[in-house]
This record gives structure tokens, sequence and C-alpha cells, in this order.
């Protein structure tokens, strides 16, 4: 167990009853970087980020956060992280200004800097100008910046963040992610995250993947996306099954027809295309070379794409509701 | 933006610290009372009622039973007590509503300790209650009670005493509501008993024992009792009606003295306060 790391966990796991919810995870997140949770909903981000926020109690294992016990250290874990969850815990009948303020004095910010500290973060999310407008006024994607405002408000050393980005357009997702990249730049921070959007993974330093309860693999997206390995080729010609059989005999590929295309893969593609070229003996129409995306990646470490992943899910929950009627 | 980051480090905790944050809970409890029209002018409606009308009504009733008094200056301070205590468990209500909007956790989430949100919620809850009472004292001259600098501030510290256990009762049973529904059905349960015994509407001289018993129990009856003795020190009663309408809390033969009544109330708000916070504590 590395002793400056800013979230260390070893074996952490949590049953309701007999359900699992995480099933002993073990992984470190460094100082300073950008760490991911990525697993379809179900998966036990969100029973995950609870623990290490020390709002549910594990039933195994330990974990530390910025070097304090979730368990035995619970004030000191509190004073020292940011917290954005998935539902806005804001009082919608205060003003902006007045929800900081209010956090401001229960996490005891010094009071010399509050004002100061109440503006720098405001403007860091552009809704300095609205401060004194009721948030109940606000829209999703300003509560949401609010909320990122008031996680930073006491200088914490982590901020977790559980699914930022969930049921934001596309415009304030960039813009959430232009404020947390320019966080970690300004200010000496952790970011803690779960999401169940590739695009977004990709921002992180680095990911863990979790899927019923385990976490299956950690790594920079980059590593990930090269463990998979081969780049995707696909390329049309006028004649499909000759292109298939030229490609194992000259080249021992195996390809299939896929979408379309004849689809192959190979290890580092754009290096490839010029050789197919040159050696397939026959025109191409045209080529195209995709690296594998997370999604391929995703799929090649739990046997099945996010989407399904969550629609399992998804029919799990609903099967629940229905037993219990 | 390139300004240096103001670092903050959020110092360890302290009583200075919990002391903070027992002025911020009680600060937002006035902010959102103030904000709220419609709530302030609903819980004003209701005791206004019942003196003026219902008071007016029953008195034109009872009048020759309680010759030289006014019924409404009797119910006058029971209305005060109701309108403390309905302020006070909407108050306490409020927990709810925080909890189904997702404010609660944003508390339960600080570093501070749950005592300190729980004791200024019923500093606010009294405050709040207290702020109300006013409204109902300035009335005073309208049902013939004199505006004695004393009683203003015995009926004053009195309202705070009682709304303060009235929001730490309701606390207790908030803590675990899921809902606003729920908690107001409760309410009203809890708190229709309780009015109709504690000698706020009718006086608590010459019941049936059974009846008697009920009223003894009920511990609003001890809120209720010091503020009615309060208000007849005030008056000029004839001392046959002063006995039937201000009979005081008997223990059998005893005469309770108004200082164990509110030693009473302050010690059930005490306890009260105790139990909302463990509850708190387990809820996590």
């Amino acid at each position: 167990m590395t002793a400056d790391a800013a979230v260390s966990v070893r074996g952490l796991q949590k049953a309701y009853g007999k359900v699992e919810a995480v099933k002993g995870v073990d992984f470190e997140v460094r100082p300073g970087e950008v760490f991911g949770f990525l697993g379809p909903n179900g998966a036990g981000k969100t029973t995950t980020i609870n623990m290490l926020c020390t709002l549910v109690n594990p039933t195994g294992g330990s974990a530390t956060v910025a070097g304090h016990d979730v368990v035995k250290e619970r004030d000191e874990v509190r004073r020292n992280i940011g917290l954005v969850f998935q539902d806005p815990t804001l009082d919608g009948y205060l003003s902006a200004e007045q929800n900081l303020r209010f956090h401001a004095e229960l996490y005891g910010v010094p009071k010399n800097v509050v004002a100061d500290r109440i503006r720098k973060v405001m403007e860091m999310v552009a809704l300095w100008d609205r401060k004194d407008a009721k948030v109940m006024t606000f829209s999703g994607g300003m509560k949401r910046r609010l909320e990122i405002a008031r996680g930073l408000l006491h200088s914490p050393r982590v901020l977790f963040l559980d699914e930022p980005t969930v049921g934001l357009d596309p415009q304030t997702r960039s813009a959430i992610w232009g404020y947390i990249n320019q966080l970690r730049l300004m200010e000496d921070i952790t970011i803690f995250m779960t999401t169940h959007y590739m695009d977004e993974a990709e921002y992180c330093d680095r990911i863990a993947i979790i899927d019923h309860g385990r976490i299956v693999v950690i790594d920079s997206p980059e590593a990930l996306k090269a463990s998979v390995g081969e780049d995707r080729v696909q390329i049309q010609t006028a004649d499909d099954s000759a292109a298939i059989e030229a490609l194992r005999e000259r080249f021992g590929l195996e390809a299939a027809v896929r979408e379309g295309a004849v689809t192959f893969a190979v290890a580092s593609g754009e290096e490839f295309v010029p050789r197919l070229f040159a050696e397939l003996g026959m025109p191409i129409k045209s080529v195209s070379v995709s690296r594998p995306s997370l999604d391929d990646v995703f799929m090649s470490y739990t046997g099945s794409t996010i989407r399904d992943a969550e629609a399992g899910a998804d029919t799990m929950t609903w099967m629940r509701a229905m037993a219990r009627r | 933006m390139a300004t240096e980051a103001i670092g903050v480090r959020v110092p360890a905790r302290s009583a200075g610290h919990d002391l903070r944050a027992v002025k911020i809970v009680l600060h937002r409890e006035m902010l959102r009372f103030v904000n709220d029209r419609t709530r302030m002018l609903s819980m004003l409606v209701q005791p206004v009622l019942w003196l003026f009308v219902m008071g007016t009504g029953l008195g034109s009733l009872v009048r020759g039973s309680i010759p030289g008094v006014d019924y409404r200056t009797f119910m006058y301070p029971g209305m005060i007590s109701m309108t403390v205590i309905m302020t006070a468990m909407f108050s306490a209500g409020s927990i709810v509503w925080d909890r189904e909007f997702g404010f609660l956790r944003e508390m339960l989430v600080a570093p501070v300790s749950r005592g300190a949100i729980v004791i200024g919620k019923c500093l606010g809850g009294a405050v709040v209650a207290v702020g109300q009472g006013i409204i109902i004292v300035a009335m005073a001259g309208l049902v013939g009670v004199p505006y004695a600098p004393g009683l203003i501030v015995t009926l004053l510290l009195e309202m705070f005493l009682a709304a303060f256990t009235i929001t730490a009762f309701g606390v207790t049973l908030a803590a675990r509501m899921k809902n606003m529904q729920t908690f107001f059905g409760l309410m009203q349960m809890a708190i229709m008993p309780m009015m109709f015994l504690s000698g706020a509407m009718f006086p608590l001289a010459n019941l049936p024992s059974w009846l008697h018993l009920l009223t003894v129990v009920n511990p609003m009856t001890y809120a209720v009792d010091p503020m009615r003795e309060a208000v007849f020190a005030h008056l000029d009663v004839p001392s046959a009606a002063a006995s039937m309408l201000n009979p005081g809390v008997r223990w059998f033969d005893f005469q309770v003295p108004v200082g164990l009544e509110l030693g009473l109330v302050a010690g059930l708000g005490f306890v009260l306060l105790l139990v909302a916070v463990m509850e708190f504590r387990k809820a996590e």
C-alpha cells in the first residue's frame, strides 16, 4: 500500500443482505490524477464511491482517502474530500451564493477567505453573475456546475464526481470537462469519477473497468486500447470473396464481410495500408483504419458491450421492481 | 483566471467549528421562513380563526358560566401555544423536505457533529416560532390582555422553550420519514390530541377522571399552563372565574408549580434532542 496514494483500496466489499454490490476491489489512485470508474449502471460504481466518501460502511476490506481510513477517521476523510452526487443536493430556495456560504460554514472554511474563495469557484464555473439568483431558477447544467463549485470550495484533496455529466446536454458536458481539466492544472487535487460514457472515460489518466462488482482491469485508456491490440481495417473492393482469398494467401489474414466491407484486424493498421495496396493484386475502392475504442476494450474484458450490460441491469431492476409488488 | 489558487485547509473539528455549523443551520431556517410568505400567512390565519371566530362564537355560548371574563381572553394563551406548536412542527418537517430534495445529504456528509445540525435545526424552529408568536402577542389588546413588558418577556421565553421542545419532537419523527405526506399525516395524528388535551381550548378544571389523567400525561399541558398562568397574573379576574379557568395542573393533591412545569418541558426537549441526534447517527 503506497503511503502517499490519494485513494488506496484493499479488498473492499459491500453486501446488502445476500446481494453483493461490490465483491472485493483493490486499486490505488495516485495524487493529481484523474481516475475514472467505468462500468454499466448497477456495476457497483456508486456503492464504491459511497464507501470512499464515508456514506456507506463497507462490509469487508479497507480503504484510505487522503491518507485517512474511511471507517475509523471519518471526519478527517470528509474534511479532505469534495463531493458531487448524481442527484442535486442544493437548496433551491436559497441563492447560489447562499448555498455556497452554507457549505463554507459547515466545512469550517476560515472566515477571512470565505468571500474570496466563493467568488473564485463561482467564476470558475461562470456563475458569478448569477450569484444572487435562487437556485430553483437554474437549469440542470447550471446546478451541476454550482455543485462542482461547491465541491471545490473547501479545497479538497480528492474530488469525487459521481456521473458528473449524466443527463446533461453535450455543450454542458464539454464545459464540465473543461473545468475538470482546468482544475487539475490550477489546484493540487485528485479527481475520482464514475461514468458510463466511453467518450468521457477517454479524458481520464487511468480507468478501472468495473463489472458485476469486480474490477476487471485498470490502466490508461491508451494502454487499454493497445492491449486489445490490433487496429480494424475495412476495405471496399469489386469482388469481396476474391479479396478475402487474396488476404489469406498473401498476408495470412482472416477477413470477413462486416457492415458491408471486408474487415480484418491487424497490428499498426496505418503502416499496413501501403503494403496492402502494393501487394493485394486487385483494385481497392476505399480503405478505412480505426483504432480500437474503449467500447472494444470493454467488450474484450467483459464479453459484452456496455449498452448490452446496461440493458441487462435494467431488466434486473425491472424484474426486482415487479417482484416487489 | 491565472490567479494563484487560494488554498484553504479546513481546520480540524473544534467547538468553534460546531458552533459555526449550528449558526448556519439556524440562519438557513430563518432565511427559508422569511422567504416563504405563504407559510407565514397560513400559520397566522389558523389561530386568528380560532381566536376570533371560534372564540367569539363559543364565547357567547359560555358567557353565563364565566362571569367577568371574555372566553377569548381565556383562549388567548392557548392560541399562542397552538401557533408556536404548528410553526415548530413545520420547521421540523423541513428535514423531510430536505431529504426528499437531497439537501439533507449535503448536511450529513459535512465534517460536523450530528448534534450541531440537530441543535441548529431545533433552535431554528424555536426562533421562527417565537417570531410567529410575536404577532399573536401583538394582538393581546384585542382580547383584553394588557401589554405589560414583564408579561411579554415571560411569554416570549416560554414560547421559545415550548417551540424548542416541539421542534425536537418533530425532528425525532422526521428523522426516519421519507416523504412529506407521511410526515404530515403523522404530525396531524400526534398534534391534534396533544392540542385538545393541553388546556389550550378548554379549562382543565372539573374534568372526568379519565380525561384529567390524559391531560396530566400530555406533555403539551406543561407548555400551555405556564403561559396561561402568566396571562392570568396580569388580569383582574373574579377569583371564582379564575380558579375555574386557570386551575393549573394538579398531580393528585399536588399543585404543580410553574417552575417545575417549565423544567419538565426543558427536560423533555433535552431528551428528545438526544434521541434525534442518535437517530441521525444511526440513519447514516
